[in-house]
């Protein structure tokens, strides 16, 4: 269920590929500007697939036409063989957690569940009604009005009742956004229990990284109405291919480098005087400038002189310019002699001290850790709060 | 010394309680006064303004009231309902326009619709009636005059007040409905409606009680029909006979109730969900 598809236009052929909501060309044009261009995407059924990027990335207008509530200016949506591009909202077998949950206020918990059914002719909603109440536990809550519950409860109610009339895909609006962090770690663990458990495709738009990584199957990072990088949680954050998701999922230390050219299955960078190599697979950009990129977890530090554990392309001539200690990481910023600063986490396992502001430092890395990207990116892109 | 600050703290501390009092005694002392003249026994007497003695004939003998009160009052109340009615649909109709769509004039005629409010109603009563005679109703004045007059300015009140509630109302909540597979006319008649609801039964009741009060518009374009205020006002040249009490008093005792009602029916429901 995990796999994630090697292409974004066409998934391998599989038993219930019948089910899969295939995006072709979808385009959204407004007025003024273009929010989705041209998106190719495949989410196969049963998948818990992301949506993530930044505000105004177009990721909730994708979600709004695959609900029907936004008509696309050109491309198709299908659900498996059936094209839904123009269908009506209440003709999709698609239901949606809106981001302020939108619980009809003059219906009790009970009714606000069972409204989907109910319109769908269903005669004896009551069973179904219980079962998903249990399901997201507020059994007891059956007869409060939605404005007599806590955030937590209210999401958790529109959650129900959008999962009981079993639709194909289930699509989440920043369904969490509204929750402190506390209660939103716990929703989270919650939503992917939940998605397990029912085996339904979930379509989740986030902003949050780490709430994308801590649940999807396959996240897609949209930037600019485009899909910049799609794939498993962790092939996105060891392997990213734009600056952009380099810096959007986590963070990342991107060092401007001359690509002298591959050898054998390494590309040769020349960094500041020294030469690194990535793994051809990870090197993104195959000659003139690039981005050297190293995750600041990947890099080790040693005070200048001192062995560094496990080795690999060494940079020396550094100095610590700041150290912040986080329990159960120390944060250091390291300033290089071509005056970029290097975020470097060392993990805190006790076995030395911090080092102080001043300390002369040597930094290195595993070369199958970095990866190497075009230069005409900007190396800014995706900085949160830029 | 103590004694003036005593005399001071006690006064600060009663001093709104007294004037709150002394408002609602200033508001309710007429309405009492209706309330106890329709008791009144005035038979022996020519001065009808003052108390003589118990009686509950007024209440109990309809029959007995005085000539054309009781037609005034059918026709006052017949002209509200059919007010009301249309002033009511047709205003909600507005307001969802207004609220809902983007249009050439929009905002001008969201200031047009205030003018009727802003207007003294002897200038809407004659321009109307000046209508009416140019277009030659002039001698058809009566029940159709006062309805359309009625309902002109009641539209007014009717839109502010429901676009009041629809501009509220989260647009959302409709995009969920749809999405939870009702169409656009369940959403409405699920949705929309019942939300939009208490500000359409304010804004009927609203539009009840102004149609059935209005003297000067309805005066000037009434014809040879007479409603209840009109009925007050003329019978008042030589002495308000007491049934029109009765009928005051029966006015407000229902609107009491209205507002009462409403109010439990509110608490009740808040206790049955705090269970």
């Amino acid at each position: 269920m995990s796999n994630a598809p090697e292409s974004t236009v066409s998934a391998p052929p599989r038993a219930e590929a019948a089910h899969d909501l295939r995006l072709q060309g979808l385009t959204k044009e407004y007025a003024t500007f273009t929010a989705v261009k041209a998106l190719d995407l495949v989410v196969p059924q049963g998948q818990f697939f992301a949506l993530l990027g930044p505000s105004g990335c177009g990721k909730t207008t994708t979600l709004r036409m695959v609900a029907g509530l936004e008509t696309p200016t050109s491309g198709s949506i299908h659900l498996g063989d059936s094209d839904i591009t123009y269908e009506k909202p209440y003709k999709r077998p698609v239901n949606t957690v809106f981001q302020n949950y939108a619980l009809f206020p003059h219906l009790d918990i009970a009714k606000n569940v069972a409204f989907g059914l109910e319109r769908r002719g269903v005669k004896n909603t009551k069973q179904q009604v219980a079962e998903m109440l249990e399901l997201v536990e507020l059994t007891s809550q059956a007869h409060k009005k939605p404005a007599q519950m806590s955030g937590g409860q209210q999401q958790r109610v529109a959650l129900a009742r959008a999962l009981i009339n079993q639709p194909e895909v289930l699509l989440l609006d920043e369904p969490l956004g509204a929750l402190d962090l506390k209660l939103r770690r716990g929703m989270q663990l919650e939503l992917k229990r939940i998605q397990t458990e029912v085996g339904l495709t979930f379509v989740h738009v986030t902003h949050d990284q780490e709430e994308a990584m801590t649940m999807a199957d396959t996240i897609a990072v949209m930037n600019g109405g485009v899909i910049e990088q799609m794939g498993a949680p962790t092939e996105l954050y060891e392997n990213p291919r734009t600056t952009f998701v380099a810096n959007f999922l986590g963070q990342s230390n991107l060092i401007a480098g001359d690509i002298e050219g591959r050898d054998g299955d390494q590309v040769k960078v020349r960094v500041q005087g020294a030469v690194a190599s990535v793994p051809a697979d990870r090197a993104h950009a195959e000659s003139g400038q690039g981005w050297l990129g190293i995750r600041p977890e990947k890099v080790l530090i040693a005070e200048t002189g001192h062995p560094i554990d496990a080795p690999g392309d060494v940079i020396t001539g550094g100095f610590v310019t700041d150290v912040s200690f986080v329990g159960v990481s120390t944060q250091y910023q390291v300033r290089m002699p071509w005056g970029q600063e290097l975020m470097v986490f060392e993990q805190n396992t006790g076995a030395r001290g911090m080092l102080p502001v001043g300390t002369k430092v040597d930094v290195s890395w595993r070369p199958e850790f970095a990866f190497l990207l075009d230069a005409s990116q900007d190396a800014m892109a995706g900085i949160e709060g830029d | 010394m103590s004694t003036v600050r005593t005399a001071r703290r006690w006064l600060g501390d009663h001093l709104v309680l007294g004037l709150g009092i002394l408002v609602l005694v200033y508001t309710f002392v007429p309405i009492a006064v209706v309330v106890l003249m329709s008791f009144n026994d005035s038979s022996k007497s020519r001065n009808v303004y003052k108390f003589q003695k118990f009686t509950l004939d007024h209440w109990l003998h309809p029959g007995g009231w005085a000539d054309g009160m009781g037609d005034s009052v059918i026709l006052s109340l017949e002209i509200a309902a059919a007010a009301t009615l249309v002033a009511t649909v047709l205003g909600t109709l507005a307001a969802f326009a207004l609220v809902r769509h983007r249009f050439a004039g929009r905002s001008a005629a969201n200031v047009i619709i205030f003018l009727p409010m802003a207007s003294p109603e002897i200038v809407m009563g004659s321009s109307l009636l000046s209508l009416f005679v140019a277009s030659g109703f002039g001698g058809q004045l009566g029940f159709w005059t006062i309805l359309i007059a009625h309902v002109m300015f009641c539209l007014s009140f009717v839109i502010v007040t429901v676009k009041a509630r629809l501009s509220g109302l989260n647009d959302n909540l409709e995009q969920a409905a749809m999405d939870l597979y009702a169409t656009e006319a369940q959403t409405f008649w699920r949705v929309t409606l019942p939300l939009v609801l208490p500000g359409i039964v304010g804004a009927a009741l609203l539009s009840f009680s102004l149609s059935f009060d209005d003297f000067i518009i309805t005066n000037l374009n009434a014809g040879q029909s007479v409603t209840f205020p009109m009925f007050v006002y003329g019978a008042n040249q030589r002495g308000v006979p007491m049934e029109v009490n009765v009928i005051g008093t029966a006015m407000f005792v229902i609107s009491i109730l209205v507002v009462l009602g409403n109010e439990l029916n509110r608490r009740r429901q808040e206790k049955a969900l705090t269970l």
